[in-house]
């Protein structure tokens, strides 16, 4: 009998983080890039939470993945705040343009 | 194939499309609503595992707040004309090409690591046990997020405040 | 009337005039005015301890009322048994009488300041001053504890301090305080050890309990030797603070502070301090110590008496007669006739500061002129000043139907009975010569000033009665120079209720072998005697009721003597004084006397040019060969400087220049690394992640 198991949960997860790491590596915008990130915090909760209930780890799997929730809202916040004044700075957002700290 | 495995490959497959158009989309208000959708398949994901309470957390948070601050920050960066906005993209063909090998490397990690899988009782709702572990066991931990979202909004606030010139 | 009820008066009394002081600092200079409130506090604490000390002498006669509280507990600290050092206030007959004592002589010095001073600059300050000095002296007389003691006679030091220095832009005022606290330290340091020698023994500062362990023969270090030197060593505190031979040159100098100070602190209470000091320990001295303190204090009653007797400046012949009377009261403390110490102690409280605040009448009066020979008639101008100038004259003089008879008397009785018990006769014979000298001087003193005919008639023109404010307290310390207020004999005072109910000779604690005979328990008493009431053998008992009649009648031939001979030499002019003088015998003593033995110079050539001279030879030492050690050490690191700086610049700084150019060379290769896009950084972490994975081979 096919049961859904443990590792269907981690393949999927490990399906969104490479989609994440591509999305990063390959966009030039720089809001792309931060959805890249989310994507790859997003598969990071997966196994978090896949692991806390085969693992029986009880609750604290998902106690960590809703630090991670904070953390990517406070993130998401500080990133936005970075993208804007980038954008006032340079007048676009695109990510390998902004290389000044080279020189 | 019960009724679990249905829902189960309904969400992983609305959220492995959905997170494929967000990478792939040129127009970056399409990624932005695919977002959305990933975000509930990951919810829906959750729910799966048993964490109705960090399911709910999930679409409060991501869908109400990020995803929300993401459309801002698409918005206030664009010279908007119309509804497309496009952005380049770059090294497609590499980038897919190692993004294949890594995606190989960790599947087969996944797959046949012998992991031990016993799963537990897990309780009906987590709220209850959450709220009580947030105030005892992690209670530093929950402060110190409490400090840093705080300092996280100063600063973006501060970081993002135009400059009087 | 509860005892606890008293201790908390005795605390508002002891604090009231700190709260004057504390007020005149926050507020003196914005309300200018706030001098009368001060007034008005001191006497508030006068009313409040007239009442103390009657509910203490009639509902408490001869119990102590003890307050204390522990300040400081060590705990268990390692190598050292618990320490607890207690604060608190004692309570006793002679506490209450001090008590009155001070607040009266403060309050009405108060009141005579409000025109003394008026004018002054100052005028907020010194009352500020006046206020911390009868705090610190109600804390002497009210303590229970030999820290307290020490920490109000320090403060009582430096008020004195502040008030003889109050007019410190003249320098002979500022260089008297200067003067004043360095001799009184001298005697400190010597209280210090003292304490410290008994704080050792005992691990506590509170006199009963020291007493108590005296008393069941635990001596310091085990040797009675201790005891003596610790008594001596506390006494030694009282030389310096009542002025004893040698520490006494302070006092007369201490005459540059205002008059009104000098009464109050300079003649009635803090040099009073001392005395009352040694009645505190009164009862832990030995015999040799007590020898001590009756030698010393004889001494120094003879020679301020006996310079006393030229001096031309009216406040310096009270104050070499303040010193000489305070030698007396030391002298009776030796002796042993604790009873009469304390009893001259008040008495001449009374009538000092009377002639003190009398002589800054006729000061004031005279605009500033102190020198006696530049006054003379001022009986007319002046009658309240003059009565009450002559009435504690007659008082000090010894002379009938005074206090000072009575309490003189009473002394002298005292050291007559010592002679005849021990053999020390050299005591009496001094105690009735300065009975004569200081009748002989304060005559003189009264009939320069008040009789004759005026010898400055410009400034005599000038002189005027003092207003109300200034006479009144004199007419108060007058009256209470009178008999009736302390006995209804006018002949002895043993009837009086000072002797016979409030004052009492405390039972000795030293070890019996240790005490003069006299004052040993006699037979019937350790059998008999109830506990505490064993106050003298029957011995010492019958020689002061034989020594009294002899005394009295000794004093007053003596007495008589004095006053009749200073009428003769400046009254009547029998004899001529010039005459006198130039005469080659007694012009030596003249001089020696005028110039007050040189004792002054003789410190000025032994201790201070002593310490001068160290002080320049420690100054040579410094330069030449401390001075010369340290140059040439420093040639030497020169030396050594040199070679080390050739060596860092050389071989140090070409080793670091050398990394640095590696360093820089490698940089400059990896540089070609950082692009500064940031995709790259990630897809070499995912490489790299790759390239781990491969390493490990987990799969």
């Amino acid at each position: 009998m096919f049961q859904v198991g443990l590792t269907h949960f981690l393949v999927v997860s490990t399906i969104l983080f490479s989609l994440g790491i591509y999305g990063i590596v390959t966009r030039k915008n720089a809001v792309m890039v931060l959805m890249g990130i989310e994507l790859i915090l997003n598969a990071a909760n997966i196994n978090f939470i896949a692991f806390a209930k085969y693992g029986n780890f009880g609750l604290n799997g998902q106690i960590i993945a809703l630090f991670v929730i904070i953390l990517a809202a406070a993130e998401a916040a500080i990133a936005l705040a970075i993208v804007l004044n980038t954008y006032k700075t340079f007048s676009n957002v695109n990510v390998d343009e902004i290389d000044k700290l080279k020189e | 194939m019960d009724f679990y495995n249905i829902i189960f490959f309904l969400f992983a497959l609305i959220t492995i499309v959905s997170a494929f158009i967000v990478v792939t989309s040129r127009n970056i208000i399409y990624s932005g609503f695919s977002l959305l959708f990933t975000f509930f398949g990951v919810a829906g994901i959750y729910v799966l595992l048993g964490s109705d309470f960090i399911a709910v957390v999930q679409i409060m948070v991501y869908v109400g707040g990020i995803l929300i601050l993401i459309l801002f920050g698409v918005m206030l960066t664009n010279k908007i004309v119309d509804v497309e906005i496009r952005t380049g993209a770059s090294h497609m063909l590499p980038a897919a090409i190692g993004v294949g090998i890594l995606f190989g490397a960790l599947t087969a990690v996944m797959v046949f690591t012998g992991w031990k899988s016993e799963p537990g009782l897990v309780p009906q709702t987590t709220t209850v046990d959450i709220g009580k572990l947030l105030i005892t066991d992690y209670v530093l931990i929950f402060e110190l997020l409490a400090m840093l979202l705080l300092v996280a909004l100063i600063g973006a606030a501060t970081i993002a405040r135009r400059e009087k010139e | 009337m509860s005892e606890s009820l008293l201790i908390n008066l005795s605390i508002i009394i002891l604090f009231l005039p700190l709260a004057g002081f504390i007020k005149v600092v926050l507020f003196g200079k914005k309300f200018p005015k706030l001098y009368l409130l001060e007034v008005a506090i001191i006497s508030i604490a006068f009313a409040l301890s007239v009442f103390v000390m009657y509910s203490k002498l009639a509902y408490y006669n001869t119990k102590d009322i003890i307050g204390a509280f522990t300040w400081i507990s060590t705990g268990n600290a390692p190598f050292s048994d618990v320490l607890n050092i207690e604060l608190g206030i004692k309570i006793d007959n002679v506490t209450v009488i001090m008590l009155f004592v001070v607040n009266l002589i403060s309050m009405l010095v108060h009141i005579y300041s409000i025109e003394y001073m008026r004018g002054d600059k100052r005028y907020t300050r010194y009352f500020s001053y006046l206020g911390i000095f009868t705090f610190s002296m109600l804390g002497i007389v009210l303590t229970h504890n030999l820290l307290m003691m020490y920490i109000f006679w320090e403060l009582v030091g430096l008020s004195s301090y502040l008030l003889i220095g109050f007019w410190f832009e003249k320098k002979s005022a500022a260089d008297a305080a200067k003067k004043a606290f360095i001799v009184n330290r001298i005697g400190d340091i010597g209280m210090f050890i003292g304490i410290l020698i008994l704080f050792t023994s005992y691990k506590t500062f509170t006199f009963d309990t020291i007493f108590a362990q005296i008393a069941a023969g635990n001596l310091p270090f085990g040797s009675s030797a201790w005891l003596t030197a610790a008594g001596i060593l506390v006494f030694m505190g009282a030389v310096g603070k009542s002025a004893q031979f040698p520490l006494h040159v302070w006092l007369p100098d201490a005459m540059e502070g205002p008059t009104p100070v000098s009464a109050l602190i300079h003649a009635a209470t803090m040099v009073a301090a001392g005395v009352y000091l040694v009645t505190r320990i009164f009862v832990m001295l030995t015999a040799d110590a007590m020898l001590v303190i009756a030698v010393v204090g004889a001494f120094t009653s003879l020679i301020a008496a006996t310079i006393a007797l030229t001096q031309n400046d009216i406040k310096k012949v009270l104050a070499y007669s303040t010193v000489s009377q305070l030698g007396y009261m030391i002298m009776s403390l030796g002796v042993g006739a604790y009873v009469f110490a304390f009893f001259h102690l008040v008495t001449h409280a009374f009538f000092k500061a009377c002639l003190f605040l009398g002589s800054g009448s006729v000061i004031h009066s005279m605009h500033h002129e102190q020198d006696i020979r530049n006054m003379g008639g001022l009986k007319k101008k002046m009658p309240v000043t003059y009565w009450t100038f002559l009435i504690s004259t007659i008082a000090i003089s010894g002379v009938p139907l005074t206090s000072g008879f009575l309490s003189k008397d009473g002394i002298l009785a005292g050291t007559l009975a010592f002679g005849k018990l021990t053999g020390h006769w050299l005591i009496p014979i001094i105690g009735f010569t300065v009975a004569a000298l200081t009748a002989f001087y304060m005559f003189r003193l009264v009939i320069l000033t008040f009789h004759g005919e005026p010898r400055d008639h410009h400034k005599f023109d000038h002189a005027h009665e003092s207003p109300l404010v200034m006479i009144a307290p004199l007419a108060v310390l007058a009256t209470l120079s009178i008999f009736i207020f302390y006995t209804p004999n006018p002949l002895s005072p043993d009837a009086g209720w000072f002797m016979s109910s409030w004052v009492k000779t405390p039972e000795q604690v030293t070890p019996v072998d240790t005490r003069f005979d006299f004052l040993k328990p006699s037979a019937e008493n350790i059998h008999g005697g109830h506990h505490g009431e064993i106050v003298h053998s029957v011995l010492y008992t019958e020689t002061m009721h034989w020594a009294h009649y002899p005394a009295m009648i000794l004093s007053l031939v003596v007495a008589g003597l004095g006053i009749l001979t200073a009428f003769m030499f400046y009254q009547w002019k029998k004899i001529n004084v010039d005459k006198l003088i130039e005469n080659k015998f007694t012009n030596a003593l003249y001089r020696g006397s005028l110039n007050k033995w040189k004792i002054d110079e003789a410190y000025d050539a032994t201790a201070i040019n002593g310490t001068l001279q160290t002080g320049s030879g420690l100054s040579w030492f410094d330069q030449k060969i401390v001075d010369g050690a340290v140059n040439g050490s420093a040639r030497l690191t020169r030396i050594v400087s040199k070679i080390s700086g050739w060596f860092d610049t050389y071989a140090v700084d070409g080793f670091v220049n050398f990394t640095a150019f590696f360093s820089g060379f490698i940089g400059l290769s990896f540089r070609k690394l950082q692009t500064g896009k940031v995709q790259t950084y990630i897809v070499l972490v995912v490489f790299s992640v790759i390239i781990l994975l491969l390493f490990f081979k987990p799969f």
